[in-house]
């Protein structure tokens, strides 16, 4: 018996569960808990995510069975109930939950991430100014800016946290007859965007540490981690993220006083573990 | 002879899955009756046409009933009441043919059969069968063929597909 953390996938093929063993499926990210593919489900129509959350070598397996279950069926559940209360979220399609899957509806489109890192490089704030197109982008930008806040807010008021809201679980999505960009095809979530895509609906997406819960403390450190992400990518990220603030605090009753819980979290000034 | 759909879904190549929508049907009461009495000509999931959304609704609810099969775990007797069981969000059997299943006033009929390794039924048997057993007209099926016959209104798209594939666990 090995002690040491799975390194499965990383060099040998990775045995799925029936019935995608024998599929050729795409492996977009391997992340610490889950591997995400690119399939299709029910129909060529209907591409999906699919995320397996494989079994831990080194946990007893009826407690990893246990334990994955669980987590596979809060995940779920919580897009549910997004999706029931017109939350942005991408599609339950199938569950799998003895085996350690769920395949999501495939959001066509970029992450945040990538745009926040396709924008500063190339946009440096001592871009020569006046360019047409550089003001024009910072107003779509700001647009979208706009958006994510209000697609937090919502998600908050309807009583759910997401618990891990970095900039590459805020997908935007490409609006349908839009020209695929190339680069967004490819690569697991560091997708860059050109103005063209920029437009489309946010759509958040990794729900797997969400928590039902209306605390200010969750929402606030939802914000704030989420404010680290975009600070992690870039100084000029800061004014785009009072954006996202201000159209938080206007998203919904309740927004104002999260806001403020938000300054003391920054002020308590270090990361609460995100495990909850 | 009827019309029939030969479906694959993807990752479950080697079980086709046929079938067949009838509109105008006459002889409901008949057909519900086989089941219930369990005549083995009759295996197959009969469904109301009216709570059916679209393919892809009755697609979740078939990849559902086959994986749970393969699985070899399904809740219900076998893998054709599975399917009606599969559609429903809750987890009575009952309330499921009721709400699914089809009725003696049924007018609009979705006829599924799935084989599993049976190499006798093929699409031409089931097309006979069914084309000798359904007073009714056979049309093709699909998204637009259904457009006619679902009652939206009974029904919420993404809600539903969310709940179905959470029901039971
Ligand atoms: N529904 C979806 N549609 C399109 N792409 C998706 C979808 N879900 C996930 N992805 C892609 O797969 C990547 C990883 O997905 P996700 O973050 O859900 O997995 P994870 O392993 O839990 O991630 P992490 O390890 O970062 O928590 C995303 O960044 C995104 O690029």
């Amino acid at each position: 018996m090995s002690t040491a953390p799975p390194t499965i996938g990383a060099t040998t093929p990775l045995p799925l569960p029936s019935p995608f063993t024998h599929s050729p499926l795409t492996l977009l990210t391997q992340g610490a808990e889950a591997l995400v593919f690119r399939t299709t489900l029910l129909n060529a129509a209907t591409p999906v995510a699919l995320k397996y959350r494989p079994p831990k070598p080194y946990r007893h397996p009826l407690l990893d069975k246990r334990l994955t279950r669980a987590r596979l069926l809060a995940e779920a559940r919580v897009l549910v109930k997004c999706a029931r209360e017109g939350v942005q979220v991408p599609e339950v399609v199938a569950v799998g939950v003895e085996e350690g899957w769920v395949a999501l509806g495939w959001v066509e489109g970029g992450t945040v991430r990538g745009v926040l890192d396709g924008y500063t490089p190339s946009h440096p704030p001592s871009h020569p100014p006046g360019e047409q197109k550089d003001g024009q982008r910072e107003e779509v930008l700001m647009g979208l800016m706009g958006r994510v806040g209000r697609a937090v807010g919502r998600m908050h008021e309807v009583g759910v946290c997401h618990g891990d809201l970095t900039t590459s679980n805020l997908m935007v999505r490409r609006k349908e007859g839009e020209k695929a960009q190339e680069h967004f095809e490819t690569g697991g979530g560091h997708h860059t965007a050109g103005l063209e895509g920029l437009d489309g609906e946010i759509v958040l997406i990794d729900f797997g540490l969400a928590t039902q819960s209306i605390q200010d403390e969750d929402r606030a450190v939802d914000l704030y981690v989420l404010e680290r992400a975009f600070a992690a990518t870039h100084p000029v990220a800061e004014p785009l993220f009072r954006e996202v603030l201000r159209a938080y605090g206007e998203s919904y009753k309740g927004a104002k006083v999260v806001l403020r819980r938000l300054e003391d979290v920054r002020m308590r000034g270090r990361k609460r573990s995100m495990l909850g | 002879m009827a019309t029939v759909e030969t479906l694959y879904l993807p990752h479950y190549p080697s079980y086709p899955i046929y079938i067949s929508l009838f509109k105008n049907v006459s002889n409901a009461k008949f057909l519900r009756q086989q089941l219930l009495e369990a005549n083995a000509a009759f295996e197959y999931a009969f469904l109301d046409g009216t709570m059916i959304l679209s393919p892809r609704h009755l697609h979740a609810a078939t990849f559902r009933a086959l994986n749970d099969s393969v699985y070899n775990r399904l809740k219900s007797r076998n893998i054709h009441s599975e399917l009606v069981f599969s559609l429903s969000p809750n987890n009575n059997i009952a309330d499921a043919y009721r709400r699914f299943g089809i009725q003696d006033s049924t007018t609009s009929l979705l006829a599924i059969k799935i084989p599993l390794s049976n190499p006798e039924i093929t699409a031409e048997s089931v097309s006979k069968h069914l084309g000798d057993a359904v007073e009714g007209e056979s049309v093709a099926f699909g998204e637009e063929a259904l457009k006619g016959v679902t009652d939206v209104k009974a029904l919420r798209k993404g809600v539903i597909l969310g709940m179905m594939a959470l029901k039971g666990t």
